[in-house]
């Protein structure tokens, strides 16, 4: 079942055109990363799908009903709302204080309820926006670059948090991501942007694909292989479906490159 | 025992306060302190124009506040230029206004009372008004009051969230044109301006919460009215300038460091 389809996306800015005839599709319980060059419209594509860019030509289609969690690029929030944590989980839809908490627990920052938001880390503000949006109990996540500002080990241990709490839930997952070889590991699907699709498809085909190496290079490659575990049972090529969540881990071959072995066994 | 032209001062100046607490916050929150300003300049081209056509002044105020506020939402929507664009029509609207007036034969004084009000020549009527307007106004903040704070955090949360952010901003704008139409009677436009911002930014210090926020400032502008019009009948000052004293000399006390936080 797709929740969200898009044909012949395209967005402008003041009259200059961001995205070009861009085709999407994401479907349930599936994990989908836009990697992309700074200025390639990864987190316009984001906006258009949830509906937050105007001039947008093109035929975007929502499920029934759907359910986004939203965790923007960046929040914003003036220092002049003074809230809470617990506060801000309640936005816009009251929620009980357990449930509060659990979510919380569940993204790492149990406890943490009665903080200013205007005291949280960058790692814990993070956590916090996702545990908002784990709260509406979505039917899809969108995160816009959510691990800005975090150190390498809170990187990988954000994805891996993404990646549980879809094992958990069977949540979608869009996100846009600058860490590519981090994000590789732990996505069903890539789908490399710059104005338009330049390629798609498994991580391992993405990252061999030649539009891929020409956007950033023969180097990354080597780093991939070494952090990408294999999603390839069987259909390597398999470019535009996804795989069903929670299957278990094939091995490349590589020492270390399970950052996040176990966690959904 | 006070005077009953006393009395329904401090019940003007009370209902003031209940709305323009909570929509102060708001005003404080999303930076719209010199929209509030524009607004209050525009009521005075209100007045002029009911002045001028026999129409009830709350009609006319009313009207064209409103209008100055939509104006602006639409500006605002469309880029950074909203500053300079607010800035010219708040002062034309207000030139105008003025100008207006001056055709009209003797109503020159009255004007004044409009521009700085006259809290003390409150009658019953106007209490009906203004206890109605504020009603209306907290009714509205109330209703809207999830979906406005979302909104305020954060468009792109509430859009995602379903919340469509300029209707949110309708609705604040709404509010303020209730709000100034109401009350330029009473405090006149040029100190509506200072009722919405002072009191709410005084009530950010002590505030944990947005609700605690919007409570405050409810109370600091109630303690503002109260010590302005007690101010104000000692010391035979005007009282529509003390009420914003007192709210500036609260506000000051609110800056003052606290040990304890």
């Amino acid at each position: 079942m797709q929740l969200i389809t898009a044909r012949g996306l395209t967005v402008r800015h003041g009259g200059q055109v961001v995205l070009a005839g861009v085709d999407f599709t994401i479907a349930k319980g599936e994990i989908v990363t836009v990697v992309g060059p700074n200025g390639s419209g990864k987190s316009t594509l984001l906006k258009a799908l949830i509906g937050l860019e105007h001039s947008v030509e093109g035929q975007i289609t929502r499920a029934a009903g759907l359910s986004i969690g939203y965790v923007p690029q960046r929040l914003h929030m003036d220092a002049r709302i003074p809230m809470t944590v617990r506060r801000f989980l309640s936005l816009p839809r009251r929620v009980a204080d357990a449930a509060a908490e659990a979510e919380l627990a569940r993204t790492g920052v149990a406890g943490i309820g009665p903080r200013p938001m205007s005291a949280l880390s960058g790692g814990q503000f993070q956590r916090v926006l996702l545990a908002r949006a784990l709260l509406a109990r979505p039917e899809i996540l969108i995160l816009d670059e959510p691990t800005q500002g975090l150190d390498q080990p809170g990187v990988a241990a954000f994805y891996r948090l993404i990646e549980e709490v879809r094992a958990e839930t069977g949540v979608a997952v869009l996100m846009v991501s600058h860490d590519l070889h981090v994000v590789m590991s732990a996505t069903d699907r890539v789908i490399c942007l710059n104005g338009h699709v330049c390629c798609e498809g498994a991580p391992r085909v993405v990252s061999e694909a030649p539009e891929y190496r020409a956007l950033f290079g023969l180097g990354t490659g080597g780093a991939l292989a070494l952090y990408q575990h294999v999603h390839d049972h069987g259909h390597d090529h398999d470019q535009a479906t996804g795989h069903a969540p929670g299957h278990g881990h094939g091995h490349s071959g590589h020492a270390h490159h399970h950052h996040h072995e176990g966690t959904d066994a | 025992m006070p005077e009953d032209f006393l009395i329904r001062a401090a019940l003007a100046g009370l209902g003031l306060t209940l709305a323009t607490g909570p929509l102060g916050a708001f005003v404080v929150w999303r930076r719209m302190a010199f929209f509030g300003d524009a607004t209050a300049h525009a009521a005075i081209l209100g007045v002029a124009l009911a002045l001028a056509t026999d129409l009830p002044v709350y009609a006319g105020t009313l009207a064209v506040a409103l209008a100055m506020g939509l104006a602006v939402s639409a500006l605002a929507g469309r880029g950074q230029a909203a500053d300079s664009a607010l800035g010219v029509l708040a002062h034309s609207a207000l030139a105008l206004g003025l100008i207006a007036v001056s055709f009209l034969p003797g109503v020159r004084a009255d004007l004044s009372a409009y521009l700085f009000g006259d809290i003390l020549a409150v009658t019953g009527g106007d209490l009906v008004w203004i206890w109605a307007g504020a009603a209306l106004v907290l009714a509205l903040i109330a209703w809207r009051w999830q979906a406005l704070l979302t909104a305020t955090v954060d468009e792109a949360l509430a859009q995602a969230s379903g919340i469509d952010p300029r209707r949110e901003r309708l609705v604040l704008t709404l509010a303020l044109a209730l709000v100034v139409a109401v009350a330029v009677k009473i405090v006149g436009a040029l100190l509506i301006a200072a009722m919405l911002i002072i009191p709410a930014a005084a009530a950010r210090g002590p505030s944990r919460s947005p609700e605690a926020m919007a409570g405050f400032a409810v109370l600091f502008g109630a303690l503002s009215v109260l010590g302005g019009l007690a101010l104000s009948l000692r010391l035979d000052t005007p009282a529509g300038p003390s009420i914003v004293a007192t709210a500036a000399a609260i506000f000051a006390l609110s800056l003052l460091p606290r040990r304890a936080g």
